[in-house]
């Protein structure tokens, strides 16, 4: 079997936290989105339980982002039911900040403030959603940028760091609201080689400590080692998911076998 | 066989090169002369020509400028002290700045009365200072908030009672915005915050503050606006609407940026409608129409309908600008802010107005400056400012015919200001500049 990805591959798993429970995260119900006229999400039915790593594949266009753009309400959908940590996603809009400050969210461009330094992106949230005095919050980033290999950058602006650097800022942010689910979409795709890994890195001791997550990603070597699930979606609908092992040695459906003969093939 | 050289490919540097000094003809002044002024013959043709050219004109206006008559009492007298000197050229006449410049700051303010429109300026200064620089201590915010109620019952006098009425108003939409929000809800403690202070002002704040007067008289003499003018009527119209019409214009931003469809429309039509239509229009709708509208009892102060229409005005320019700032923010600034869980008005106060903000201030200070130059328009409803005073002080017999002396006073003060306005908004720019982007 040819190896993919030779990111994040010589980092050895340690699986003993990673314990998928009965409990419902996330509960997607029959959802359909369209963008105008065009149908982009199609009959979508899943349900994350607490504790599960998904990645979520598939070629561009096939709406795997506007799937989990949904999950937190930054895009509508029209029709079926999400409901998030118990709460279902309707236009009420205390609801929606409520689910927002639940769930975690990265970004492919990483979508950091650029007028606010390192520790002030990070505290921003907790200081002013969560109402945690400024010292609290403060303490809480520290120990999360502590926790991305970066505290030493805390006072600097996202504009002087790199790439991966400003992604693990970006993770350090969301990790402060001290969400129950994090949801990551492309996180990797913006960047360098090297820099990939660093990211992969700190998603990976993310999922080590049992955190629910939804990857959208390209990183077939990170599915591999993490994922307890992979998702694969073409034409706004799923269209295959199995444990990380057969669906990588045995894909089912002809339009997965093609996709990952072509990621996987070079 | 390899078709290259094995000794041409193979390269190891022994020691590195270390710096150098650029060679004599390629640094300093020689270099930047050579570049910039001679680097062709015909380039040093236009440099020679420019030259004279600038010693042409400074050549007839240095004398005209510095050897100007300070010390006369009337144009005539000022030609007279000129014949004497066996001058036989033109000098300017700077007598009529010396005799006449109280009136072209104060217009025709009582002059025992000067202390109080410079004490406003001053107040005015220290109230403005802390929002133009983050390093001074907040507490002087406390005189920012005070010092509009203060700088009016200095300029205007009357009862002192007046103006802490109208302020009380102020007191009572905050108290409403700050403990109402459990019992109203937040869309309710907003519109109780604008209803209830302006039932107050129109219904309460007038008899209250008579009310105070007789109980407790403290005032100071009335000045009436007639009495304005010169750059004290400058300065008012133009920083009161300046400091007004910069958060009336980011609320119309954001109202045109709107999915509410009526905030969005009135938004819009109301910023067409004020751009679509020159100042000038406004100002004689200030001055004349708005009496027709209104009941005969109400009668408006002249200066407060001008304050109100060239802010109207000013704003909707504002709200272009800003309006550009805001869509050039990458709409990931937007989702980021939303994917935190800020509510709207914490994700615009945070994150997208001060980068779009900083974004506009080019655009926002020339509106400004715009703005404070076109408060000389106010001259052709018949308010005195320093254009309309010029006029005046031609009319007397003594200065009737003098005109370079006074307008360059004018425009000095004019750039004075405008030059000022925009150092500190270059200097708030690389101040802001975090290196993004």
């Amino acid at each position: 079997m040819t190896e993919t990805s030779p990111y994040a591959t010589d980092h050895v798993v340690d699986r003993s936290h990673m314990k998928v429970s009965d409990e419902v995260a996330i509960e997607i119900n029959n959802m359909n989105k369209w963008f105008g006229t065009f149908h982009v999400l199609r009959d979508i039915d899943l349900t994350v339980y607490r504790g599960e790593r998904i990645v979520i594949c598939g070629p561009s266009g096939s709406g795997k982002s506007t799937l989990i753009r949904c999950v937190n309400a930054l895009e509508e959908h029209q029709q079926g039911k999400i409901v998030v940590d118990g709460t279902e996603l309707s236009n009420d809009l205390k609801n929606i900040d409520k689910i927002r400050s639940e769930v975690g969210m990265c970004f492919q461009h990483f979508n950091l403030f650029p007028h606010l330094t390192i520790l002030e992106n990070c505290t921003l949230a907790p200081i002013w959603v969560r109402k945690t005095p400024k010292r609290e919050a403060e303490e809480t980033a520290m120990h999360f940028l502590k926790k991305v290999k970066i505290p030493e950058q805390a006072d600097k602006y996202p504009g002087q760091l790199s790439g991966g650097q400003q992604q693990r800022v970006a993770i350090a942010r969301s990790l402060c609201m001290r969400p129950r689910i994090m949801l990551f979409d492309e996180p990797t795709s913006a960047l360098d080689p090297e820099m990939i890994k660093e990211v992969l890195d700190t998603m990976i001791e993310l999922a080590e400590e049992g955190m629910t997550m939804l990857c959208v990603t390209h990183e077939m070597g990170f599915a591999r080692q993490v994922a307890n699930r992979v998702i694969f979606m073409d034409a706004g609908q799923i269209v295959e998911q199995n444990e990380p092992e057969p669906f990588f040695t045995n894909p089912q459906s002809e339009r997965t076998k093609l996709f990952l003969s072509q990621i996987l093939g070079h | 066989m390899s078709d290259t050289h094995a000794q041409s490919v193979q390269f190891v540097r022994g020691t590195m090169i270390p710096e150098q000094d650029p060679p004599i003809t390629e640094k300093g002044a020689l270099k930047w002369m050579r570049e910039n002024l001679f680097s062709s013959w015909l380039n040093a043709i236009l440099t020679v020509l420019s030259l004279y050219v600038i010693y042409w004109v400074l050549a007839h206006i240095l004398p005209w400028t510095v050897g100007g008559i300070w010390d006369a009492e009337s144009l005539s007298q000022c030609r007279d002290i000129r014949d004497a000197s066996g001058i036989d050229y033109n000098v300017a006449c700077w007598a009529v700045i010396t005799d006449r410049w109280h009136q072209l700051l104060f217009g025709f303010y009582p002059s025992e009365l000067y202390w109080r429109p410079i004490l406003a300026l001053i107040i005015f200064g220290a109230a403005i200072a802390p929002i133009l620089f983050e390093t001074l201590p907040r507490k002087m915010l406390i005189v920012s908030i005070a010092a509009p109620f203060l700088a009016y019952w200095l300029l205007w006098g009357g009862s002192v009672w007046g103006p802490i009425a109208v302020a009380f108003g102020f007191g009572i939409g905050w108290a409403i915005v700050t403990y109402g929000e459990s019992l109203l809800g937040a869309l309710g403690a907003i519109i109780g915050a604008i209803v209830v202070p302006v039932l107050y002002w129109l219904f309460l704040a007038g008899p209250v503050g008579a009310a105070l007067q007789a109980t407790l008289p403290i005032g100071i003499a009335q000045i009436g606006s007639n009495q304005f003018g010169g750059f004290m009527l400058a300065i008012i119209i133009g920083v009161s609407a300046i400091v007004l019409s910069l958060p009336l214009g980011i609320l119309l931003a954001l109202g045109r940026q709107s999915d509410l469809f009526i905030i969005n429309k009135c938004s819009v039509i109301f910023i067409e409608v004020i751009r679509g239509v020159p100042l000038i229009v406004w100002l004689f709708t200030a001055s004349l129409l708005l009496n027709y509208f209104l009941p005969p009892e109400v009668s408006f102060d002249l200066m407060l309908r001008v304050i109100i229409m060239v802010t109207l005005f000013a704003s909707a320019y504002i709200a272009e600008v800003v309006r550009g700032g805001l869509a050039a923010l990458p709409r990931g600034q937007y989702e980021g802010a939303d994917s935190l869980g800020l509510d709207y008005w914490q994700a615009m106060r945070l994150i997208i107005l001060p980068q779009a903000l900083k974004i506009s201030i080019p655009g926002i200070v020339s509106t400004f400056i715009g703005l404070f130059k076109d408060t000389t328009l106010v001259v052709f409803i018949g308010l005195l400012d320093p254009i309309g005073l010029s006029q005046a002080i031609r009319a007397d017999s003594a200065w009737n015919g003098i005109y370079w002396e006074l307008f360059i006073f004018i425009g000095l003060c004019f750039f004075i200001f405008c030059f000022s306005m925009s150092q500190y908004s270059q200097w708030l720019e690389r101040k802001l500049n975090t290196g993004h982007r």
